[in-house]
């Protein structure tokens, strides 16, 4: 009997413990989790990017090409999971060109096209000068895809590279909100469900938009630091405090709302309440608990790197563990408000457990593949276009690097003239 | 298919004639002039794609508004679906839990023979002695099918027998058919439906298996149906009530614990049992607007 059941099986709560018969299958598992999640790394680097080319923040400089590629990998790989979870994959495009407005799923297509849409270009303009480049300079097929990305534009003079980096800068502050818009949608999915006690919430959007900056900036702070083990290069100090910054203030934010939600839960004893508390210290008590730890620990240790104003190797090293756990916290709390959401029966009478396939599309193993993917993808993103390469240029206006410096076509010595440059 | 940089171009050759450099203002004006541009058509697409959702939500919420659209004749030939407003009552006075409906509905309409797929089921409210809640089951419940002993036919365990029971009903559950479906208003492609008759129904050929219906109703009403890959539940056996016959759990139930009718005919037998009972419906403040009536029910039933 018990594989009936083995999806979500009854726990038999203090009384009735009763749950629909169509609720011991749970309809969105551990690829809706993944979702939001990657969803969220978007917004949070791409937020990075824009406090360098919108803001001119200079700290940012090191990390803010890596992150526009890092929003653009993880924008690309956002609708898999989604996609993977549907019925019928072949129909996914009906919700673009027959999409029914007053469904909250139906804006994610237009949000996250128009999203790529200004990724692409932001990422074209941040990076044209390297294209030119790279187009004059490699040979084979890889050169010729240099050169249909310069799209025919191969000036570099000083005026050109100055209108890229205004367009760059101004394609970036309209990301912002466009950021914030994808990942406020993102919790309104889930807040606007009234027959969820668990999602419907007016905060569901804030709560997701902030911790969507915690786990993205987390998220950058482990690629940035990897890359730069890998490549065995020096990691920039100031950025690392500037990301801790963002990172600390995005954690208060999300920790100081989560905390709220909470305790309006208790204090107001919502509906079913009594089983919310045996959700809590039930099914649910892992997840919370990981949720919970792995906010408050990088909260006091990102809280003494800032007020001691700690720098070298002990910078790097804590606020990579940081962020490690952020990334952790973030997921600890997608786990909780999709399958926690789920795990509340709509009775209020009872609970449901779940266990997710270890295969299978719907299983951790397909899931994990995906979020993988992300990185992945990344990894050929930056090969593609690497983002801390110095730009040659030369006094014409026109690259001719191979010739100025041979195979590489990077002249290491002019690192110092190309950063000032990109200074403006 | 870059204006900003045609522009730009096209300047430098005016600024090479006469050896200045570009001063920073002017670009800084002609960006801003570009911004502006952009910012004002996004505000125009933004407001105009609001005023899309804006009116949609009225029109999918009152049936009045969306009525004119539909033809007199329906789909089905003969049967003019602006003439009928069905409704459903569940008398749970007479429901015995013999649960005859619920196999009746899995055979009528191909619903997979598993307990975790139902488009109705019967739930059991038994009140002991000393207590003050109810313990609650349906056929679903594993104790009733290691009782029935197969999944094609349902039966309650008699698991009360030595106890000592204070009252016990029970009953049947299906889907409302809302006035305000929010499984209708968050269907990503319109997959699923409200017809003029007031039937709640699933195009299985266009719903694309999200399960945010699934999620959407306040009643389990839904479930995924694992052979079509699409959301399922119940019609009020819609195949039979556009040709003049009762839906199948209707028909089967021999106490005659479920009625159906139509509402715009006052001689039917839902509007009779609407008048000679007090009423109500499930989770009403929802605000769905459920279409399916149970009298004589406690607040524990939800």
């Amino acid at each position: 009997m018990d594989t009936w059941f083995h999806t979500a099986p009854y726990v038999v709560s203090a009384y009735s413990g009763y749950v629909y018969p169509n609720e011991t299958v749970l309809p969105w598992g551990v690829l809706i989790v993944i979702y939001p999640y990657i969803t969220g790394l978007v917004a949070g680097a791409f937020i990075v990017s824009s406090l360098y080319h919108t803001f001119r923040i200079e700290s940012f400089k090191p990390v803010a090409r890596l992150a526009l590629l890092s929003a653009f990998a993880f924008l690309c790989f956002a609708p898999t999971p989604l996609l993977s979870h549907l019925g019928h994959r072949e129909r996914a495009f009906e919700a673009i060109w027959t999409a029914h407005w007053t469904s909250a799923f139906a804006a994610f297509g237009y949000v996250a096209s128009f999203y790529a849409l200004l990724l692409v270009l932001d990422i074209w303009f941040a990076f044209r000068a390297d294209i030119v480049a790279m187009a004059q300079t490699t040979k084979g097929a890889a050169g010729r895809l240099y050169r249909i990305l310069t799209l025919g534009s191969y000036d570099v003079s000083e005026r050109a590279l100055g209108y890229d980096r205004k367009w760059a800068g101004v394609l970036a502050a309209l990301g912002i909100p466009a950021a914030i818009g994808l990942h406020g949608y993102v919790g309104f999915v889930f807040g606007s469900v009234k027959s969820r006690e668990w999602w419907s919430s007016d905060l569901m959007p804030v709560i997701f938009l902030l911790s969507a900056v915690v786990s993205g900036v987390a998220a950058l702070v482990v690629i940035y630091v990897v890359s730069s083990k890998l490549r065995r290069t020096a990691i920039d100090e100031n950025c690392m405090t500037g990301l801790a910054r963002v990172m600390w203030v995005s954690l208060i934010g999300t920790m100081a709302v989560e905390v709220l939600e909470y305790m309006e839960m208790v204090y107001r004893r919502v509906e079913g309440f009594d089983m919310i508390k045996q959700l809590v210290a039930g099914p649910m008590w892992v997840s919370l608990a990981t949720q919970a730890l792995c906010s408050l620990v990088p909260f006091v240790i990102l809280t003494v790197l800032l007020v001691r104003r700690v720098r070298g190797r002990a910078l790097v090293g804590w606020m990579s563990f940081s962020a490690v756990l952020m990334m952790v916290a973030v997921l600890a709390m997608r786990w909780n408000v999709v399958i926690g959401g789920q795990e509340l029966s709509k009775t209020l009478t009872g609970i449901l457990i779940y266990a997710p396939s270890l295969w299978g599309r719907e299983g951790v193993i397909w899931a994990a593949t995906l979020f993988v993917g992300s990185f992945v993808w990344l990894w050929a993103l930056v090969r593609l276009l690497p983002p801390w390469a110095p730009i040659p240029t030369s006094k014409k206006g026109i690259i001719n690097a191979r010739a100025d410096f041979g195979e590489t076509g990077i002249d290491p010595a002019r690192r110092h003239e190309w950063e000032l440059r990109e200074g403006g | 298919m870059n204006p900003a940089w045609a522009r730009c171009e096209e300047t430098e050759k005016s600024e090479e004639m006469d050896k200045n450099k570009p001063s920073k203002s002017e670009i800084g004006r002609r960006g801003f002039m570009c911004l502006l541009g952009k910012m004002s058509a996004t505000a125009a697409v933004c407001s105009s794609v609001a005023a899309v959702a804006l009116e949609s939500v009225p029109t999918a919420a009152k049936p009045k508004v969306a009525e004119p659209q539909y033809p007199a004749t329906g789909p089905v030939p003969g049967y003019d679906w602006t003439k009928h407003r069905w409704a459903f009552g569940v008398d749970t006075t007479r429901c015995i839990g013999c649960l005859r409906c619920v196999e009746a509905c899995k055979v009528e309409n191909n619903v997979p023979f598993n307990p975790n797929d139902y488009r109705t089921w019967v739930e059991r409210y038994v009140y002991l002695e000393g207590e003050d809640k109810p313990h609650i089951d349906s056929q679903s419940d594993p104790k009733n099918i290691a009782a029935a002993g197969t999944l094609t036919n349902y039966r309650f365990s008699d698991r009360y027998r030595d106890a000592k029971v204070e009252k016990s009903f029970f009953v049947a559950k299906l889907c409302n058919h809302c006035e305000n479906p929010p499984c209708v208003q968050v269907c990503p492609v319109g997959a699923t439906y409200k017809t003029p008759d007031g039937v709640v129904l699933i195009d299985k050929n266009y719903c694309i298996g999200c399960r945010y219906c699934v999620q959407a109703c306040p009643y389990g009403a839904r479930y995924f149906n694992d052979e079509t890959n699409t959301a399922d539940k119940c019609t009020w056996c819609y195949h039979r009530i556009t040709k003049g016959l009762k839906p199948a759990c209707v028909e089967v139930c021999p106490v005659q614990a479920r009625i159906f009718g139509d509402l715009n005919d006052p001689s039917s037998t839902i509007n009779e049992f609407i008048r000679s009972h007090r009423v109500r419906v499930l989770k009403p403040w929802t605000g769905n607007g459920p279409h399916v009536f149970y009298n004589e029910i406690d607040s524990e039933v939800s």
